[in-house]
């Protein structure tokens, strides 16, 4: 436990002492701004036009729900803009290390492979928590000038934060493979791709493979949490999916010692 | 203290090391002598856990790398041959690090780390970041990671290589101090380096153990003969029956020279022979354009090793 958080620490000084990591947030920041200013002035557009038309006619104005018409796909939105920025998270968490040849420093102390593999993925998952701190400012706002619910806000950076989880792990593991990160960038990048998209796949498929090919896709799982929907369902396939890649990544790295 | 029993590790098809064992004794300044690609680094990544051998085995500190690797581990400070550190953080942070992963309690991590860098010589640069540092800095930063926790064993793969002669001569210095409260194996590939800092010195090429020795007494083996090169103008008859005139010479081979009219040899004798080979030359009146001593090269010297040993 104590040698995890050692890596983890360890892990965090990396990210935050490379302007990178900086880059990477204020991107992320950025779009997701953007994303949220224009569906936050067609919401506000729509529901002005609405309030003069309702005048007019004097008909009773539309509920306008800010849940579920600008909250629901700002978080859809959040979890592209994660698919395309993570991978620059999770790129150098192992490569560097191979690439440097720290590697050799890690597995000749008295270290196991969890305690590196954990680190690592904690520590991605934190990065992952920092970057989205700043896009709860824009909900404050939300908060302040309307009134939303409350809980679907939670149940959606839940689902993100989940989302992230098995994207960390899934690159994490693509990093441990390649001592180049560029190559780990576009492989984590490729299979995050590869488990989004799988669930269109399954509309061209018979009914048997099309239920696995749903299953498997990693947005699928997504959508009850941006509505506001906890299910112990997909919480488990989410903690699922990261175990899976944070063993592939345990196994990945003890096979090293017997190649190199 | 280190037992290595019949190491063989193969990288694919290609054989890095065969049958090789040697012991270490407590307290011991062994070094590991070799030219490149001889299977240094790979006997110390196996002794340090960091690979394991397609068979044989070793004892460190009487645990064994199969078993115990993490008792093994533990008892270990291990220089890499590429010091393994953090470029973006500074010295105190990734020794902190180190110290942390490597068993230490909290209440002597701080002493631990002090020490290390007192004896590493860091103080000055401990607040640095290791990006910034020099090669010699950098290594002994790397040197100072493996003093953390004052272990019994310590493994320091070519520490001296791509440095200045100043920081040459302080980390071998450094070493010296170290023998005695440590057991200590260097690898090395070069010569005068394990008689300045070794005890006893195991001799591997390609992999194989050629020869285990003190110092002392493989410079014997090694001096024993002498090679000289010499290039003359003059009748080549002359020119052997000089040379084969000033003492025991072992072999005489021509070679080309630098134009057509001279004649190169090269000449092994028991003992250094340019003085009488000079006057010898002179007095029989033919043309001198170059005498010298040739030292052996490392490879030659393993050559020779590796026949004599075969012979015997
Ligand atoms: N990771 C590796 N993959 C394949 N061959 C290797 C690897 N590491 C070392 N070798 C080979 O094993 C032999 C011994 O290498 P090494 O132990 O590094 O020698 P030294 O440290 O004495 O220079 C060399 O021929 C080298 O090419
Ligand atoms: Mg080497």
């Amino acid at each position: 436990m104590k040698k995890t958080f050692a890596v983890y620490q360890k892990e965090l000084k990396h990210f935050f002492y490379s302007p990178i990591a900086y880059i990477v947030i204020a991107a992320f920041v950025i779009i997701a701004g953007i994303f949220f200013y224009l569906y936050l002035s067609s919401f506000v557009e729509a529901a002005f036009m609405d309030m003069i038309r309702s005048q007019q006619y004097r008909t009773p104005p539309q509920k306008f729900n800010v849940n579920l018409q600008l909250i629901r796909p700002f978080f859809w939105n959040l979890a592209l803009i994660s698919l395309f920025v993570l991978p620059l998270v999770t790129m150098r968490l192992f490569s560097e290390e191979k690439k440097s040849g720290t590697v050799e420093l890690l597995y000749t102390r008295p270290l196991s492979s969890v305690h590196i593999v954990l680190g690592k993925f904690f520590a991605g998952v934190t990065f992952y928590l920092v970057m989205l701190i700043p896009t709860m400012i824009f909900m404050l706002l939300l908060f302040i000038y309307g009134n939303p619910e409350f809980w679907p806000v939670v149940s959606g950076y839940l689902g993100l934060l989940l989302l992230g989880s098995a994207f960390i792990a899934g690159g994490l593991f693509i990093s441990t493979l390649t001592e180049n990160q560029i190559i780990a960038a576009i492989g984590g990048f490729g299979l995050s791709l590869v488990l989004w998209i799988i669930g269109w796949a399954a509309n061209f498929s018979g009914p048997g493979m099309a239920g696995i090919l749903n299953y498997l896709s990693i947005i699928n799982h997504f959508e009850d949490f941006a509505q506001g929907v906890i299910d112990t369902k997909h919480v488990f396939y989410y903690l699922l999916f990261s175990a899976f890649g944070v063993y592939l990544s345990l196994k990945s790295i003890e096979s090293i010692k017997w190649k190199s | 203290m280190i037992e290595v029993k019949n190491l063989t590790r193969y990288y694919g098809e290609k054989r890095a090391l065969h049958d090789v064992s040697f012991d270490v004794q407590k307290g011991e300044v062994l070094g590991l002598l070799g030219p490149n690609a001889a299977g240094k680094t790979t006997t110390m990544r196996i002794l340090t856990c960091f690979m394991t051998p397609t068979s044989g085995t070793a004892r460190v500190a009487g645990y064994d790398i199969w078993d115990q690797p993490m008792e093994v581990k533990n008892r270990i400070g291990y220089l890499p041959e590429n010091p393994p550190l953090y470029s973006d953080l500074r010295v105190m942070e990734y020794l902190d690090f180190v110290a942390k992963i490597n068993n230490i309690p909290k209440n002597k991590r701080q002493a631990s780390i002090d020490n290390a860098i007192e004896k590493s010589g860091l103080g000055d640069v401990r607040n640095q970041v290791i990006g910034s540092l020099s090669k010699g800095f950098r290594q002994r930063a790397g040197l100072a990671q493996a003093l953390l926790g004052d272990p019994e064993i310590l493994i320091l793969d070519e520490p001296t290589v791509g440095l200045d002669p100043r920081q040459i001569i302080e980390i071998r210095e450094l070493i010296k101090k170290l023998g005695g409260d440590h057991t200590i194996i260097l690898s090395t590939h070069i010569l005068p380096e394990v008689e300045m800092t070794c005890g006893r010195v195991v001799i591997i090429n390609e992999g194989e153990v050629v020869a285990e020795d003190t110092p002392g007494n493989l410079t014997k083996r090694l001096t024993g003969s002498e090679r000289t090169i010499v290039e003359v103008e003059g009748k080549e008859e002359d020119a052997r029956a000089a040379i084969q005139s000033v003492g025991e010479v072992l072999s005489v081979t021509k070679q080309k020279a630098s134009t057509d009219n001279h004649l190169k040899f090269v000449i092994e004798t028991q003992t250094d022979v340019r003085r009488d080979l000079a006057k010898t030359l002179v007095e029989k009146g033919m043309g001198l354009y170059e005498l010298r001593a040739e030292a052996y090269s490392l490879e030659e010297i393993f050559l020779h090793l590796t026949t004599k040993e075969e012979a015997a």
